[in-house]
């Protein structure tokens, strides 16, 4: 579990962050959403610990991140998986060996284990035969998987996806986003998504958290999102009419 | 005030370089890659560029002594003082600043362009020392391309002599043992150190703290090259400077 408190964050004389506090539950897969230039991306980059933050606390399963010592540290991010919005593969490196690097920087396992381990996790995003394909060989759809392959190869706690279906079919999309899913349930991982994809909401929105202009505007799930009567939300989420029919046939299915 | 932040931003790079290393093994792999890109990756380009000079040097001095009073055997003697002194440790810096700084901005540049930076950093790895500090290790094999250029360009500057016409053989090998001060190469190698660490460290400033998409990385190489051609320059005469006078 990840609990944010009071999360403060500026660019100079810009406020991006204004006191958000929430939290990101265990085998869950928690949803940020709103508008670009709402916060979200600086929200997850502070989460990572890539952005430090003016005031507000962080706290991975307890543990504060900014009260820890540099070794400490060090062992929550060996812990934490992340899926780029550009997959952020290395390129100078096949797709097996990208996925292997986690496990040759923090693990002390032998060659032959981490050959196994990468085989096992491969599979398991449904690439089997990928090995010695260079990441520039591999379509949006296998680099997103790759990375997510990568991200879970040394079992993380929190996994982190920033925007993991942009840029990729409807269909691909889908099955990256269950595939999300079915890892955070499988491994039981705190998984927080960085989203503008509605069909990602609807579908694996365990948690959601909708950010406007720096503050959390709202809070709830894939589920309450059909009912709320934040003008907000529903201006935002229900912007095509596509997702305004789905909304309508909802609540009138369920009145 | 930019070029002040600048200036304390890339000595804090260098500071941070050398903290939380890497593990061995990955970083054997790391250096052993560098050195292929960036030593042996140099070597035919430096050979060309300092055999044709040091002919070129050659062919200048012996063009210009005109005087028969002048003995033949100075135009290898200058021709060792211009390469050994000059044109291997500096010039040949100046060009690698462009063959080898340039690769270490782009490839760094991009690298921060598609957020692989931002990988390493969230899975905690020191990512400056991981990216940089192999860079800065495999540049100290620089002194053996400086070394091959020394000798290259002499051995150009003979080729050019005695098939041009200009004096012989003899003359020549008499002009490059001439008053030979061993200290002059030790100068030459002292800036070559010197230079391989700017060679290694400012083309990674550039890249590594840059902004904006694949634009930028262009700008930001063209800029590295600049900075590292400026600072060999100004170090040049310094070291020069403390060193000879």
């Amino acid at each position: 579990m990840i609990e944010v408190n009071n999360l403060h964050k500026s660019f100079g004389d810009t406020e991006v962050l204004k006191g958000i506090s929430t939290t990101f539950d265990k085998g869950k897969t928690n949803l940020i959403i709103g508008q670009s230039g709402s916060g979200k991306t600086v929200f997850l980059k502070c989460l990572l610990g890539l952005f430090e933050y003016e005031e507000g606390t962080i706290a991975y399963d307890g543990k504060i991140f900014s009260q820890l010592s540099e070794d400490e540290k060090r062992n929550i991010r060996a812990d934490i998986g992340m899926v780029f919005q550009g997959s952020a593969l290395f390129d100078s490196m096949t797709i097996a060996q990208n996925v292997m690097f986690p496990l040759q920087m923090f693990t002390k396992q032998s060659k032959s284990e981490m050959e196994d381990r990468v085989d096992f996790v491969l599979k398991r995003v449904n690439l089997p035969d990928a090995h010695n394909k260079m990441p520039s060989e591999a379509s949006g759809g296998m680099q997103k998987r790759v990375a997510i392959a990568r991200a879970i190869v040394n079992n993380p706690k929190y996994l982190f996806c920033d925007e993991p279906n942009s840029g990729l079919d409807p269909k691909t999309a889908i099955v990256i986003d269950n595939l999300i899913q079915e890892i955070t349930d499988e491994y039981q991982i705190t998984t927080v998504i960085n989203s503008h994809d509605m069909n990602s909401v609807m579908e694996i929105g365990e948690k959601i958290v909708f950010l406007r202009l720096g503050l959390k505007a709202w809070e709830g799930s894939n589920k309450t999102i059909f009912k709320t009567d934040n003008e907000v939300v529903t201006d935002f989420v229900y912007s095509s009419n596509l997702f305004k029919k789905v909304r309508k046939m909802y609540l009138e299915e369920n009145e | 005030m930019t070029y002040l932040h600048n200036i304390g931003a890339y000595f804090l790079m260098i500071f941070e370089m050398f903290r939380k290393p890497t593990k061995w093994n990955v970083m054997k792999q790391l250096i052993l890659k560098d050195i292929d890109d960036l030593i042996i990756g140099s070597l035919g380009i430096v050979a060309f560029i300092s055999f044709f000079v040091g002919g070129v040097v050659t062919i200048q001095t012996a063009l210009n002594i005109d005087n028969p009073l002048i003995p033949k055997y100075l135009v290898g003697f200058a021709t060792r003082q211009s390469i050994i002194l000059e044109f291997a440790p500096t010039f040949m810096s100046i060009i690698m600043a462009g063959k080898v700084g340039s690769f270490i901005t782009s490839s760094i540049g991009t690298m921060r362009v598609t957020e692989q930076i931002d990988a390493l950093e969230v899975m905690g790895i020191n990512s400056l020392n991981y990216l940089v500090f192999p860079k800065f290790i495999s540049l100290l094999l620089y002194p053996f391309v400086i070394s091959i250029a020394m000798f290259l360009g002499i051995l150009g500057g003979m080729a050019a002599c005695v098939y041009g016409g200009f004096s012989t053989l003899q003359d020549y090998i008499v002009g490059i043992q001439n008053d030979f001060q061993t200290f002059h190469v030790t100068y030459a190698f002292i800036k070559t150190f010197v230079f391989a660490f700017v060679l290694a460290t400012i083309p990674s400033f550039h890249g590594y703290y840059m902004k904006g998409g694949a634009l930028e990385v262009g700008k930001a190489s063209t800029t590295s090259f600049v900075w590292t051609s400026v600072v060999i320059i100004i170090l040049n005469y310094l070291l020069t400077q403390m060193l000879l006078s």
